[in-house]
Formats: C-alpha cells, structure tokens, sequence
C-alpha cells in the first residue's frame, strides 16, 4: 500500500505542564496553479470575446479572476491549522485561511470526552483523522457528538499518533485532578 | 512523499517521557484567576471578585485602593452581596510598584489575617515587566500538591455587555445539575450582574475608591436617555390608536359572510394584520424580561422602520414624473393583450394543436365556452376602465404603510387580473376530473367489476346485459373524447400553475423582509462582542517560571446563527403537498391549492 499527499509540516509548543498548542501548516498557494486558473479563462473570455466582438466579456472575466481569487483565498484556502489544549480549560481549534482570516472553536473542558484516531473508509482510500469526543450532557457515558480535526490539513498517521500521544498526557492530568479533587 | 517536519520551538522543549510520568504521578491543582484588562495599570490595593470553588477560579471583579478601612469595605461588599445576589468577597492583593519593597510585602500579608479568604491571592506586577508573579497562600492545604497558575486576562466591557449563545444541544436540556452548567457561562453571568459595583467611579466622594472598567466615569449617552423618556408617551399613544384600530377590525359588520370571505383570500389583509401584531408588541408598556424578549422588539422595531422607509421610497419613485399615470395607462393595454393571447390560444386548440386531431365537435363547443368568457371579461376590464387610474392612486398610497404591503397589493392585483384563468382551471379541471372518475368506473365494468362503497374495494358483480351496452358506449365514447378535455386541461393548468409560481415568489419576497432580523444583523456587524458564540484564548509571552497567560476574547456568532437565532416568526406559507401527491392531483384533475398558511385548519 503506498502513501500518498501534500506536504505538511507539524510544529509542537509547550507553553506550560498543562498548555500544549499543535500546529499543522498546508501546502502554500501555488503560483503554477494560479495562473493556470488565470490564463484558461482569459484564454476562454478572449476567445469568446473574437466571436461577440462585445469588450463587456473582457472587462467581466477581470472581475471573475479577481472576485474568484479574493473568494478563494478569503474562504477556500486554509494555511494552517492549530490545536490549543489547555487541561482546566478547553481545546481551541483555529484555522487560518490565506488571507488572513481566523476561524476558531473552544470547547470547554467538561463537555470532552476523549481524543482518538479513528479511520473512515473513503472510495478507496483508508485515511485517518484526529477527533474529540463529546459528552452527552444528559447521559455522561454516551458520546453526543464527534468533532473532526485537521479537516483541511489531513496530516498523516505518524503526525497524527504525536499529536494523540500528547493530548492524552495532558486529559490525563485532568482526571487525576477530578480524583484528588 | 510526505515530508514531516517535527520543530519543537519557543519557551521549552517538548519534556521527555520520564519526566512526564514523574509529573503525572503528583496531581496538579490548576487555579484559574480571570484578570479583567482594565485593571493592568491599577495602583496596588485589594483585589475584589467571585471564587468559583467548584472550578478552582476566581473572578477579579475590581481592585480597591488604599487607604481604606477595612470594616467599610466588608459593610460595602455585603451591601453589594445582597443587591447583586453575587458572593462577592476580597479574595487578595494586588501589587504594582516600581520595585519589591519589603515593606509593603509584609504589609499586604499582613493584610491577609483581617479578610481572611482561602486560598489568598497575591499579584505582584513590576512596572517595566510583562511578566506577574502570583502566590497562593493556602492556610490549611489537604494535600500536598503543586499549584499551576493560569492568569487570564479578559475585556470587562466587553465581557459585561455580550450574550453568551451555548450551542444548540444545550439550550434543549433545562434540567442539569450545575456543575454541568457552562463553566463560561458562570463567569459571564458574574460579571453581568455585577453591574452595580460597577457604578462607582473615581470621582465619587466615598470611602472606598475602586477600579473597573467605569471607573474613569459612568457612560451613558444623552440620545438614549432622551429616547428612553420619549417612548413611554409615544407608547401609551400607540396603544391607544391599535385599540381604537383593532377594534373597528373586529366590529362584527365586517365579519358578514361576503367581506370575511374576501378578507381571508386577499394577502394585503393578512400582511396587515401581522403588522398590527407587530405593532401591539412594541407598544405594550411591559419591559422585555430576558434577553430574547428584548431582541426580538428590537428586531421587530428596526424591521418596521426598514419596511417603512423602503415602501416611502417606493411611494416617491412611483409618484414622481407621474409614474403611477403611466402604469395605469399601460394596465389595460396589458390586460387586453393578455385576453387577446388567450384568444389567439383558444384558437389554436380549435384548430390542430401541435398536430393532435381534435373532436370537432366538443372542440367547438369548449372553445366556444371560453371565447365568451373571455368577451365578458374584456367588457368588464372596459367598463372598470376610466376608474382605473384613481383606484391605483389612491391604493398606491398604501405603500407608505410598508413595502411589504405594496408587494401583497402587487400580488392581489396579479391574482384580480389573472382571475379569468383561474375560472378556466376550475371548468377544465372539473371537466376532466368528472371524466376520469367516469372512465374508471365504466372500465371497472367493462371488466366485470363494481366498487364496493361499504367495504372500500373492488368487488366482482354480474351485470345484466342492456347495463353491459350502455356503460359500454358510454366508456368507449368518454375514452375517444378524454384527449380533447386532456389537452384544455393540461394548457390552463399550466397557465395557472405560472400564476401561482409568480405569486409565490412574491410572497417569499415579503416573508424574507418579514422575517429578518434586522437588529441583531447590524449588531454583529457592529458590535460584533455582543452577540457572543463563545470565546478564544490566545497565549501571550511566557516565561520560565512565571504563571501561564492567556488572553481571552469575544468569539462572536456567525452571520447564519445570528439569522436561525433571531428570525422573526411569520404566517409563511409553504407547499403543502410533496411533488409527488401534486402530480396524483394534477393527473386526477383534483382542484389544487399549493400554498397552506399556517393556522389554516388541514381537510
């Protein structure tokens, strides 16, 4: 079975015995790729401006490649993606688009259950993803929601098993404060 | 191939394993102190605030500066106590001076035996540092554990102002314990409610200066104080003009068979009367008790004057330069011309529609039918003709009353205009319908069969042989003349089936500006920290040593929640049929009615 993806690059921090951020960055905007984009519908809007013979076409496919690349870059693309636990407090997931566009989530630390790897089958791909599980309030034994991390990064199996190794130290120490406690 | 990079980098390096599993076997208490920002750059004194034991945190609510008297301070903070319903207590020191003194360390432990408080804080700031120190002094520590500090620095303001919405499978369960309560939630509900200790600012003459957020001064804007006292007269007078309006609504000479049938069919009357609802609502004297409540006259309000001042635009568009002149005089060129179509219709289907041989004969007949319907209905168009154009005047007067008034009339108008083709749908339909019930009656016995009512099946039954003749003639002539009825049914219906789609999307036009939430849209675009989804913690500058920092901000709610949250409640009409009972329905010929308001009874 061989491997296959994007390069990705994952950055640990330790900020304290109980604060751990990861931080997993995706492959930057291609420069190849844009002006591929780019030049195909110039090409299109320059050809269908030889058969209208209408300037209109010309001036709109500027504004198609401009609104499409701010849209693009605004909503599609995601540059990094980072993981923040804190024992006492929560887990903070923040992704941050390309241009410059934070997105974050924080789930307080009593409605977690636990972090695991599970695997989904995909067409015919096996991938592993990263997810937090969360407890029902009503019922704590049962998991009410399951919640996917690093969705756009798709970091790989050995990425993954570091960052779960971590996390578990630290949801570790939670538990056995709730027992001292 | 992928490449893993794995960079280990800024204050400390990832601890090896060994150290963790030594860490792990001593159980570290985390204590959480929330630090409100304002209060960076106080001059040292009393720190003020909620111990939440169950969290282990504590919430810096304001800091009180020396001198003070200590008996004072406990007499105001019980005062506080029991107007805030929020056990308020001095829960440490705060230090901020240039460098240690000696003196004042003891000084402020000392300070510790008089307002005893388990644990005490101690926040020590150097006034050219980033960095603060914090000891915890327990007095009787159970067991012997490390203390991590966490200090998290949160905007007060902010904090004090916004609304914490919990994520939708929360909200659902209203019987949790506390513990399982929101632990965000606790210390925006602290701070809220401390409103009044907030009151106090530097410039009070009073025993004790503290400061929080306001302490530079109470804000307060002439403009809404001003609009506070104005709304109480203007309220009591709109109470009693909606009394005096809704009265003559319900007057019983208005509830006679002919209006009330014609009040529940025109959508004017019903976009009318959800205004006055809407109305009722603002105006009532009761203040909104939570904040829902609140946000939804607000909403209700801005959504008004929108409406309003959109349908006053629409009034001076259409008033200028003599336009609604012009649109009454294209009006009844349009009719005709639409009359003259539908003429130009029934001829075609006369002839040899899309090559389809008709029945001469039936043919004849319907076309006939309609051609006079149609002259009678031009006749009338004729007759109503000179009044046309004062009508429209005056009805488009109604537009300052809302844009979405001026939209239902616009739908009215359409349904008034397009009422010929309404009647044809009704004759072609039960036409049609009345000959596929015969057809499959007839074919039942052609086959030997009958219905049976009192069992509600299909039953075998011997026939004598003259009813065998007639139901067999009859069959096969309804068989040869269902393509001609066929055929003027599937045209009216169609054309019918466009009326309604138009007059549909007209209503969902109106709906949307019915039910937007105006306000809360320009709240989260303004001021985006009132509306708050949750929060994000940012990591500030560390250091060895030193207790972690965290900044906490104002994660707001994003634009689709705001909208699902806040969506005004409508009369909104939706189909009611699935596409595949309205096509059983538009094969049987049964008369369809697509849109269902809510509150009509179901048949």
């Amino acid at each position: 079975m061989e491997e296959r993806g994007d390069r990705t690059a994952l950055q640990c921090r330790q900020y304290s015995a109980s604060c751990r951020e990861f931080s997993v960055r995706c492959q930057p905007v291609q420069l190849r790729s844009l002006s591929a984009a780019t030049c195909s519908v110039w090409l299109a809007a320059y050809w269908l401006f030889v058969l209208t013979q209408n300037s209109m076409v010309l001036s709109t496919a500027i504004f198609i490649t401009l609104i499409g690349l701010i849209v693009y870059l605004h909503f599609v693309k995601i540059d990094q993606e980072s993981l923040l636990v804190i024992a006492s407090l929560g887990i903070q997931m923040t992704s941050s688009y390309a241009s410059g566009k934070e997105n974050t989530t924080f789930i307080e630390m009593s409605r977690v259950k636990d972090v695991v790897i599970n695997e989904a089958i995909c067409m015919q791909k096996v991938i592993y993803y990263l997810c937090i599980l969360l407890r029902d309030p009503l019922d704590p034994q049962s998991v009410s929601e399951v919640v996917p991390l690093f969705q756009s990064s798709k970091p790989r199996l050995n990425c993954l098993v570091e960052v779960y190794r971590s996390c578990q130290e630290i949801l570790e120490q939670r538990k056995t404060v709730s027992q001292t406690l | 191939m992928q490449m893993l990079s794995l960079k280990a980098s800024g204050g400390q390096d990832q601890t090896p394993k060994a150290q963790v599993e030594s860490s792990s076997s001593i159980p570290m208490v985390v204590l959480k102190v929330f630090f409100p920002s304002c209060c960076s750059s106080a001059e040292s004194g009393l720190l003020v605030g909620h111990w939440i034991p169950e969290q282990n945190s504590a919430v810096i609510l304001a800091v009180v500066h020396f001198p003070f008297i200590p008996v004072q301070v406990k007499q105001y903070l019980s005062e506080v106590r029991q107007v805030t319903q929020v056990n308020v207590s001095v829960l440490g020191t705060w230090s901020n001076c240039k460098k240690k003194e000696e003196s004042l360390s003891e000084f402020l432990e000392d300070l510790g035996t008089i307002f005893s408080h388990e644990p005490w804080i101690q926040l020590c700031k150097e006034t050219d540092s980033k960095f603060w120190s914090c000891s915890i002094i327990q007095k009787h520590p159970s067991t012997p554990k490390e203390d991590e500090i966490i200090l998290v620095y949160y905007d007060q303001r902010k904090v004090m102002l916004s609304h914490l919405h919990p994520p939708g499978n929360l909200t659902n369960s209203t019987d949790h314990k506390a513990e399982d309560a929101s632990k965000l939630a606790i210390l925006f509900d602290t701070v809220a409610k401390s409103k009044v200790l907030f009151m106090k600012d530097r410039y009070d003459d009073g025993p004790i200066k503290l400061t929080h957020w306001q302490s530079e001064g109470v804000e307060a804007s002439i403009i809404v104080e001003l609009m506070k006292q104005a709304s109480i007269p203007v309220c009591m007078l709109l109470t009693f003009l909606l009394s005096f309006v809704s009265s003559v609504c319900k007057s019983r000479v208005l509830k006679f068979w002919p209006l009330s049938f014609i009040w529940s069919k025109l959508s004017t009357c019903e976009q009318l009367g959800h205004r006055l609802e809407h109305l009722q609502v603002i105006s009532s004297n009761r203040k909104a008790q939570n904040q829902p409540q609140l946000m939804r006259k607000a909403n209700i309000f801005v959504s008004l004057l929108a409406d309003v001042a959109l349908g006053i635009l629409l009034m001076s568009w259409l008033y200028r330069k003599n336009r609604i002149g012009h649109l009454a005089d294209t009006l009844i060129p349009a009719a005709d011309h639409v009359a003259k179509e539908l003429q130009d219709l029934l001829q075609w289907l006369m002839g040899v529609p899309a090559g389809l041989k008709m029945n001469r004969a039936l043919d004849q007949v319907l076309g006939r039918f309609f051609l006079y319907h149609i002259h009678l209905w031009i006749s009338y168009i004729h007759l109503m003709s000179p009044f046309i154009e004062m009508i429209l005047w005056y009805v488009g007067l109604s537009a300052c009353l809302g844009l979405t008034v001026a939209l239902s009339i616009l739908s009215d108008i359409i349904a008034l205009l397009t009422f010929h083709i309404y009647c044809f749908y009704v004759y072609g339909a039960r036409l049609y319908c009345l000959k596929i019930y015969g057809l499959s009656s007839l074919w039942r016995l052609f086959r030997g069969k009958k219905w049976n009512v009192l069992r509600q099946r299909v039953d075998s039954c011997s026939y004598d042989l003259d009813q065998l003749f007639i139901g067999t003639l009859l069959f096969t002539i309804l068989l040869f003349l269902l393509p001609t009825t066929a055929l003027y049914y599937l045209v009216f219906t169609l054309l019918r089936l466009l009326v309604v789609v138009v007059q549909g999307l007209i209503h969902l036009l109106v709906d949307l500006i019915d039910s937007l939430p105006l306000y809360s849209i320009l709240l989260r675009l303004c001021r985006s920290y009132r509306l708050a989804a949750g929060v994000k913690f940012r990591v500030l500058e560390q250091k060895t040593g030193k207790p972690l920092r965290l900044l906490m901000q104002i994660n707001p709610l994003s634009y689709g929640s705001v909208v699902q949250t806040y969506r005004l409640p409508t009369y909104s009409c939706y189909p009611k049929d699935s596409w595949g009972s309205l096509c059983k329905k538009l094969f049987l010929g049964e008369l369809i009615y697509p849109w269902k308001h809510k509150g009509e009874k179901q048949d």
